[in-house]
C-alpha cells in the first residue's frame, strides 16, 4: 500500500458490487470522497513496524485462560429445543411456511 | 395509596423503587405508569423511544405486585422501570435496528441480557432509538429520526445509544440496557449526564443483540447512580449457553464490592488523554476529579499509553470488517424488508439499497474495500497488529495501576447537525473510547460536572479485564466527590 493509495469511482463500483450494494450515481462521488478521507487518516497505521507483531483477531487470544477459547467453549453434541419454525418462518417477506421463497435463480435454458 | 403525580420518574432509583413497593407506598404497576404518562407527556420532543410494550411492563407489574401483597421476597429488580435499545431482541416488540430494513421485524426471542433483567423482576418499558445497527456517535443515523438531548434539546445525546441514556436522564426509564462497540455506552452517558458501563468482552452474552462488529460488541447498563450500574451489571453477568463467547469467569458480587473504600488504590493518568483538542473546561473538572481521588487516599501515576493515537483507524478498519461480514445477512430473504423481486441480484440490491442509511452504506463499503483481495493484509491485518500494540499498552499500564482515569470525551454534546456531513470529523470525536474497545477491558462513564453552559462533563475510569469491581469502587468515589 503506497501512502497516496487514492480510490477511483470504478473501485467504489467494485467494492459496491462485492457488498451488493446499489449506489445511486450521486452517491458514488461521495462515497469516493469519503472513503478516500477516512483511508488517508488509516494510513497512518504504516508509521508503526508491526513486522514481529502478532495479529490479534479477538479478546481471548490475549486472555490465555480467562476466556476458554477454542475447543473448550463448544457445548455438548446432544438436540436442544430451538425455536419454532413457524413464528420464525412467520416473519419472512415470502414464504410457503416451511421454505424460504426468493426470485428464480436459475432460468430454464 | 398511590398517586401517579406524586411518582418523579426523573430520580428514582432500583433501591427506592423497591422500597416503594416493600413498603406499599406505590404499587409496581402505579410505577410503571406513571413512566408511560412521563414518556407519553414528554418524550415528543426527545424520540427516545421506538416502542412501547405496555402489555408485557404491565403484566410483569402485575405479577410483582402480587409478590408485594403476599410480603414474599422481592427479586433485585421488583418492579424497576427498564427501556432496552432496539439492537438487542425482546420478544413481542419489534427490533429495527433503527434501520429501516429491519422495519416490521419482530424477533421471536428475547436477547439473553434483557430475559435476565425481567426475571430479576424488572418491567420493560419498550425498545429505544440509537444510531442506525448502532454505526454513529450522535444518533443522527437513525432511520427514525434523531434523539434529542434532554440537557439541551438541540444538541445530541451521543451515539449510539443515544436513546438509552437520553431515557434514564429525561426520567423516562430507571435504567437502560446499551451496546458499547467503540464508545456508544460510554460517550452517550457523558454526553446526557448519566452513569453507563461497558463490561469487559465476554462478561454480558451477547445472544440477542444484532451483531455490528462481533469481537467488539458489548452490552451494558445506564443508570443515574453507580450502585445501579452495579446491580444491573450483577443481573446480566454471566455464561450464557446460547454465546460460546460468554466467560465463565465467576461473577463476583458488584454491590458488596462498592462498600471497599478507595483508599490505596493507584490511579493512572494517561498524559495521551490529555493532549491537543481537549475542551479547558473538560480537561479542568477531570483534573479536578483526580484531585479528589487523591483526597480520598488513591495514589495518582502519571503513565503513558504511547499507542493511542492510532485506536481511531485500527478501530475503523476492524469493526467496518466485521460490519460488512455481519451485515451480509440482511439480504431480504429471512426477514424485515425485500424491495425487489424481480431477480435474485435485484432482490439483494434494492433491499439493501432502500434499507440501508448513507453510514451504514459507507461503512459496509470501507470494510468490504480492506478485505478485498490485495488490501487484506495492508489494511486488516496490520489493524490487528496494531490492535495487539494498543491492548499492551493497557496490560502493560495495569501492571502499575489499579484503574484508569481518563475524559470521557474530547468535548461537550455538540448541536444536531453540526458534524453530520463530514463522516471523518464525527470518527475523530471517538478518541478516548475506542483504544479500551479494542483491548477488551472494562470502564465507566461517570458524570463529573458541568460545563459553564450547564453542559455535562463525564469522566472515564478504566480497569483490567474482568474487573469491573475496582472500576465501579472508583466510579463511586467520583460520584460521591460530587457531593
Amino acid at each position: 500500500m503506497s501512502e497516496t493509495i487514492s480510490v477511483t469511482l470504478e473501485d467504489v463500483r467494485r467494492v459496491a458490487e462485492l457488498a451488493n450494494l446499489e449506489l445511486t450515481p450521486e452517491e458514488e462521488p461521495r462515497m469516493q470522497r469519503d472513503l478516500n478521507a477516512i483511508l488517508g487518516y488509516i494510513a497512518d497505521l504504516n508509521e508503526l513496524d508491526t513486522a514481529d507483531v502478532p495479529p490479534m483477531a479477538q479478546v481471548a487470544e490475549i486472555l490465555g485462560d480467562q476466556i476458554k477459547a477454542s475447543a473448550e467453549a463448544l457445548r455438548a453434541d446432544v438436540l436442544t429445543p430451538c425455536l419454532d419454525r413457524k413464528v420464525v418462518m412467520a416473519e419472512a417477506p415470502e414464504t410457503d411456511g416451511v421454505f424460504f421463497k426468493v426470485p428464480k435463480v436459475i432460468e430454464r435454458a | 395509596m398511590s398517586n401517579l403525580d406524586s411518582i418523579n420518574t426523573d430520580t428514582l432509583t432500583i433501591d427506592s423503587v423497591r422500597d416503594a413497593i416493600a413498603t406499599k407506598t406505590h404499587t409496581a404497576t402505579a410505577i410503571a405508569e406513571a413512566h408511560f404518562a412521563r414518556i407519553e407527556a414528554k418524550d415528543g420532543a426527545i424520540n427516545s423511544y421506538l416502542a412501547l410494550s405496555v402489555e408485557r411492563a404491565l403484566a410483569q407489574a402485575a405479577k410483582i405486585d402480587t409478590l408485594a401483597a403476599k410480603g414474599d421476597p422481592l427479586p433485585p429488580l421488583a418492579g424497576v422501570p427498564i427501556g432496552i435499545k432496539d439492537v438487542l431482541t425482546m420478544k413481542g416488540s419489534p427490533a429495527t435496528a433503527s434501520s429501516r430494513i429491519l422495519e416490521g421485524y419482530e424477533p421471536p426471542y428475547d436477547c439473553t441480557a434483557v430475559a435476565r433483567l425481567e426475571a430479576a423482576g424488572a418491567v420493560l418499558l419498550g425498545k429505544l432509538n440509537c444510531d442506525e445497527f448502532a454505526m454513529g456517535s450522535s444518533n443522527e443515523n437513525s432511520a427514525y429520526g434523531p434523539v434529542h438531548n434532554p440537557r439541551a434539546l438541540d444538541r445530541v445525546p451521543g451515539g449510539s445509544s443515544g436513546g438509552s441514556a437520553a431515557a434514564v436522564a429525561a426520567g423516562f426509564a430507571v435504567g437502560t440496557l446499551g451496546t458499547d462497540t467503540g464508545g456508544s455506552i460510554r460517550q452517550p452517558a457523558a454526553f446526557c449526564g448519566v452513569v453507563g458501563m461497558l463490561p469487559t468482552y465476554s462478561r454480558v452474552s451477547r445472544y440477542g443483540l444484532i451483531a455490528f462488529a462481533s469481537s467488539l460488541d458489548r452490552i451494558g447498563p445506564f443508570t443515574r447512580t453507580v450502585k445501579d450500574t452495579a446491580t444491573m451489571l450483577q443481573v446480566t453477568a454471566g455464561y450464557d449457553p446460547l454465546d460460546a463467547t460468554s466467560s465463565r469467569h465467576a461473577v463476583p458480587d458488584y454491590v458488596a464490592a462498592l462498600k471497599k473504600p478507595v483508599a490505596g488504590l493507584r490511579i493512572g493518568v494517561p498524559e495521551e488523554y490529555f493532549g491537543d483538542g481537549l475542551e479547558p473546561e473538560i480537561r479542568a473538572a477531570v483534573e479536578k476529579t483526580i484531585d479528589n481521588l487523591k483526597a480520598q487516599g488513591c495514589t495518582v501515576k502519571p503513565i503513558s499509553l504511547p499507542h493511542t493515537r492510532y485506536a481511531v483507524p485500527t478501530y475503523y478498519v476492524v469493526a467496518t470488517a466485521e460490519a460488512s461480514s455481519n451485515l451480509a445477512r440482511f439480504d431480504g430473504v429471512r426477514y424485515g424488508l425485500r424491495a425487489d423481486n424481480s431477480t435474485l441480484s435485484n432482490m439483494y440490491r434494492k433491499t439493501r439499497d432502500k434499507g440501508f442509511g448513507p453510514e451504514v452504506k459507507r461503512r459496509i463499503l470501507l470494510g468490504t474495500y480492506v478485505l478485498s483481495a490485495g488490501y487484506y493484509d495492508a489494511y486488516y491485518k496490520k489493524a490487528q497488529q496494531v490492535r495487539m500494540l494498543l491492548t499492551r499498552d493497557f496490560l502493560t499500564a495495569f501492571g502499575e495501576v489499579d484503574a484508569i482515569v481518563t475524559p470521557m470525551t474530547p468535548a461537550p454534546p455538540f448541536k444536531i447537525g453540526e458534524k453530520s456531513d463530514d463522516p471523518l470529523a464525527m470518527y475523530l470525536a471517538d478518541i478516548y473510547t475506542v483504544a479500551a474497545s479494542l483491548a477488551g477491558i472494562c470502564g465507566i462513564s461517570v458524570p463529573c460536572g458541568e460545563t459553564s453552559d450547564k453542559l455535562p462533563i463525564g469522566v472515564q475510569i478504566l480497569g483490567k479485564h474482568f474487573d469491573e469491581e475496582t472500576v465501579l469502587r472508583v466510579a463511586q468515589a467520583v460520584e460521591t466527590g460530587q457531593g
